[in-house]
């Protein structure tokens, strides 16, 4: 047994790491954010130069064909620089699908594509978790009809992966008629969703598709965005302690009284225990997979929880600085709340997480 | 990242369930399962199989009588007693003051005490706190004065467990009032039947008799019963410290707690006939405490695999002890009024009788009241925020 990042991994973790905090400062993701640019160019050049979006496809496809545990690590650097690119859709759940359920040639088509990183995909399977606003997909005789909310990497996406209510998946051109689609504005303007509203659309269903393809393309999601919370959580601690340690108030630092250090310290009593169950949910979906479901669960609803604890006590620490556009922290702030909600609230998985363990209707 | 056992490890956990089978009657891991404190007699019976079997010391070095294990046979061990509700071991003499003496003691020290400590036959005590000098231990007044080849020594210590029970003391004392409080502590092993030691009990919150008052009147302690050197006495202290703190998290009695709380929970019925794990707001509340207890053993494997990489034992500290908190309080959720009833003879398992409901209601109560303790032992969980803020953020 050894529990732990292979010296690949801590390689290819520390490599995204600094490439981010390098080509990725602050002023970059207020610019992108500000102008609505979800895939900014010079950034997106240089994560494919990387090879990032290819990290889960195989390598026959041009991908670099690694595991779920590489993709938690890198999407956690993703969180802690707040990155404004895709990953979820396009780098995680994409491949999935398509790996697992699509033809030859819909391999042949894409793979390379999100390899390279000339394809953004969106992707849309909300409903197979919860229904909104009367949302939902239905598929006749190839052509889908209905409405699908909160598309991951919805922004100047090349080609919609969307599942059908009965867990179909389908390749949808953001061009096809009958087709409209929507931003969806979310207080997290690091990270593009939208909605998709299907009359009579034409669509290409990847032959394959299951319930089980559709639930591991959920489960990765949510390892991910728990492993976003991590990144970001992991920053903002390490913002909270910088501020306390220059931040002056009666002739002192804050950092030298006790009720600032005790907020820290429990952001870092709470915050590290959940790397390693981030680490092993990513293990389990490659090497343990009965445990994955449950894991993907496990880590998602208590890295919802507790990185909502650290953005609070983060914000406070920084008192009136911390809710200021100004400093910017509200970027992380938001970021772990999007993470919370996307693919299923800590409640909605808590209940998924209790069905698994045979307690819950 | 690999999470197999490798075959070696798979075959001493083997090896450990077979030793159990064998020598954990059924009578005292029912009373451990209860949660009725074991008498001292059954604990010295449990630990003369482990000592016979060279089990006894899991972290001493071999030349000691200890083990030799590997750092993943340890926690195998560890975590198949803790599973099958073997007794825990008084940790003064195997944890705390033995690592000490192997370490910092000399030959005599090591012959006079070692011994007995692996066998059982010598029980420990710690004098660390007093009654001003709780957190900031290092300002305790307990004074040893030396004449000739013994100090004398005189003050109180407090919050001594099991001081009533035990053959010898472990202690901190001061030889210097004039330099900085660390630099003036002094490390001394006193023999409990030395003449000017009285011991007084406090009742804790559970009704029983744990906790003591130690107090040193003129009490005459040879100069070789001294740890090291005179007023170093605070590094051989946090030495100690650093091992009490690591085993205080308690990951596998908390995975135990766990597996007995769903038990209780699919028993118990609430007041309209259902079970209690179909209640929505108590199933939140345990699966919140199983992450967290899953988070940390997961954590206690990357320490395994890396100690540098891990967090700091004051954060196992922290997280561990909360939640042996929130599962005690859960348990006294599950057996709802059971909980009430305080049986002592029950608790202290001395009486024939059966108890006022379930087995399992009995020591409920007690052990979540009790428990309030583990925030406090140990450092208090506050006192661990200040040194996680001072040594891992550098606040």
């Amino acid at each position: 047994m050894e529990f732990g990042l292979s010296e690949d991994q801590r390689l290819l973790q520390d490599g995204v790491g600094r490439f981010l905090e390098e080509q990725s400062p602050l002023e970059k993701v207020r610019e992108a954010a500000d102008s609505n640019d979800f895939v900014p160019r010079g950034l997106w050049d240089g994560i494919r130069e990387l090879g990032v979006p290819g990290i889960l496809v195989p390598e026959d496809f041009g991908g670099m064909g690694l595991g779920f545990l590489d993709a938690a690590i890198i999407n956690e650097m993703m969180g802690r620089h707040v990155a404004p690119v895709p990953f979820v859709g396009t780098s995680v759940m994409a491949p999935i699908a398509l790996t697992l359920a699509g033809s030859e040639a819909q391999k042949q088509n894409w793979l390379p594509q999100i390899a390279s990183g000339d394809a953004i995909v969106g992707v849309g399977v909300t409903e197979r978790i919860g229904v909104r606003e009367n949302a939902g997909v239905i598929a006749n005789n190839g052509k889908l009809t209905g409405k699908a909310l909160f598309v991951i990497d919805w922004s100047k996406a090349d080609v919609y992966i969307v599942a059908d209510r009965d867990n179909c998946l389908h390749l949808v051109a953001p061009d096809a008629a009958g087709l409209s689609s929507h931003v969806l504005n979310t207080i997290d303007k690091t990270r593009s969703v939208g909605e998709l509203v299907f009359d009579n659309v034409e669509a290409e269903p990847l032959p394959g598709a299951n319930v089980n393809i559709v639930a591991r393309m959920i489960d990765a999601g949510r390892i991910m965005l728990a492993a976003d919370t991590l990144g970001a959580g992991q920053m903002m601690i390490e913002k909270a302690v910088i501020y306390a340690g220059e931040r002056k108030q009666f002739g002192r630092v804050i950092g030298s009284f006790q009720a600032v250090k005790h907020l820290c310290a429990e952001m870092t009593a709470a915050l590290e225990p959940c790397r390693s169950l981030v680490w092993y949910a990513g293990h389990a979906m490659d090497e343990v997979p009965d445990d994955a479901s449950l894991m993907a669960c496990h880590a998602k609803s208590h890295l919802s929880e507790v990185g909502r604890f650290v953005a609070r006590t983060s914000t406070e620490v920084h008192g009136g600085m911390g809710f200021t556009d100004l400093l910017g922290l509200h970027y992380w702030f938001k970021r772990i709340g999007l993470d919370r909600q996307l693919l299923g609230g800590p409640e909605q998985v808590r209940l998924e997480a209790a069905r698994l363990q045979g307690w819950a209707a | 990242m690999d999470i197999e056992l490798a075959k070696e490890d798979e075959a001493f956990r083997a090896e450990v369930r077979k030793f159990i089978a064998e020598n954990l009657t059924r009578e005292l891991s029912d009373k451990i399962t209860v949660g009725a404190s074991a008498e001292r007699s059954v604990l010295r019976g449990w630990q003369k199989f482990l000592h016979k079997r060279g089990w006894i010391a899991v972290n001493w070095p071999t030349e000691y009588g200890g083990t030799g294990w590997t750092a993943m046979q340890k926690f195998i061990f560890n975590e198949e007693m803790a599973l099958a509700n073997a007794p825990r071991l008084s940790p003064f003499g195997l944890s705390m003051v033995g690592p000490v003496i192997y370490t910092f003691g000399n030959e005599d020290q090591k012959k006079q005490h070692l011994s007995g400590i692996l066998s059982g036959d010598t029980a420990w005590c710690q004098g660390y706190s007093e009654p001003g000098s709780g957190s900031d231990l290092a300002s305790l007044k307990t004074k040893a004065v030396r004449v000739g080849d013994d100090y004398i020594v005189n003050g109180q210590k407090i919050w001594t467990s099991y001081a009533h029970e035990a053959d010898w003391i472990f202690c901190l004392v001061r030889t210097d009032e004039t330099v900085k409080q660390q630099a003036g502590i002094t490390f001394l092993l006193i023999d409990m039947k030395t003449p000017g030691i009285e011991v007084k009990p406090i009742i804790s919150i559970d009704g029983l008799h744990h906790l003591n008052e130690v107090f040193f009147t003129d009490v005459k302690v040879p100069v070789t019963n001294r740890i090291g050197e005179e007023n170093k006495g605070w590094t051989y202290a946090k030495f100690l410290l650093v091992n009490e703190r690591t085993g205080i998290a308690g990951v596998p009695e908390s995975k135990r707690s766990i597996v007995r709380i769903k038990e209780l929970a699919r028993k118990e019925r609430l007041g309209d006939g259902g079970a209690l794990v179909d209640d929505p707001a108590f199933r939140h509340k345990l699966s919140e405490i199983e992450i967290k207890l899953m988070g940390l053993e997961f954590t206690n494997l990357r320490i395994l695999a890396d100690a540098a990489a891990g967090p700091s034992s004051s954060t196992l500290k922290i997280v561990g002890t909360e939640v042996q908190q929130s599962l005690a309080e859960l348990a006294v959720e599950a057996v709802a009024f059971y909980a009430q009833p305080f049986q002592k003879e029950q608790l202290l398992g001395t009486s024939n009788e059966s108890p006022v409901g379930p087995d399992y209601g009995v020591a409920t109560a007690s052990a979540y009241n009790f428990g309030r303790a583990a925030s406090i032992y140990g450092g208090s969980n506050e006192i661990q925020r200040n040194v996680i803020a001072k040594a891992v953020l550098g606040l």
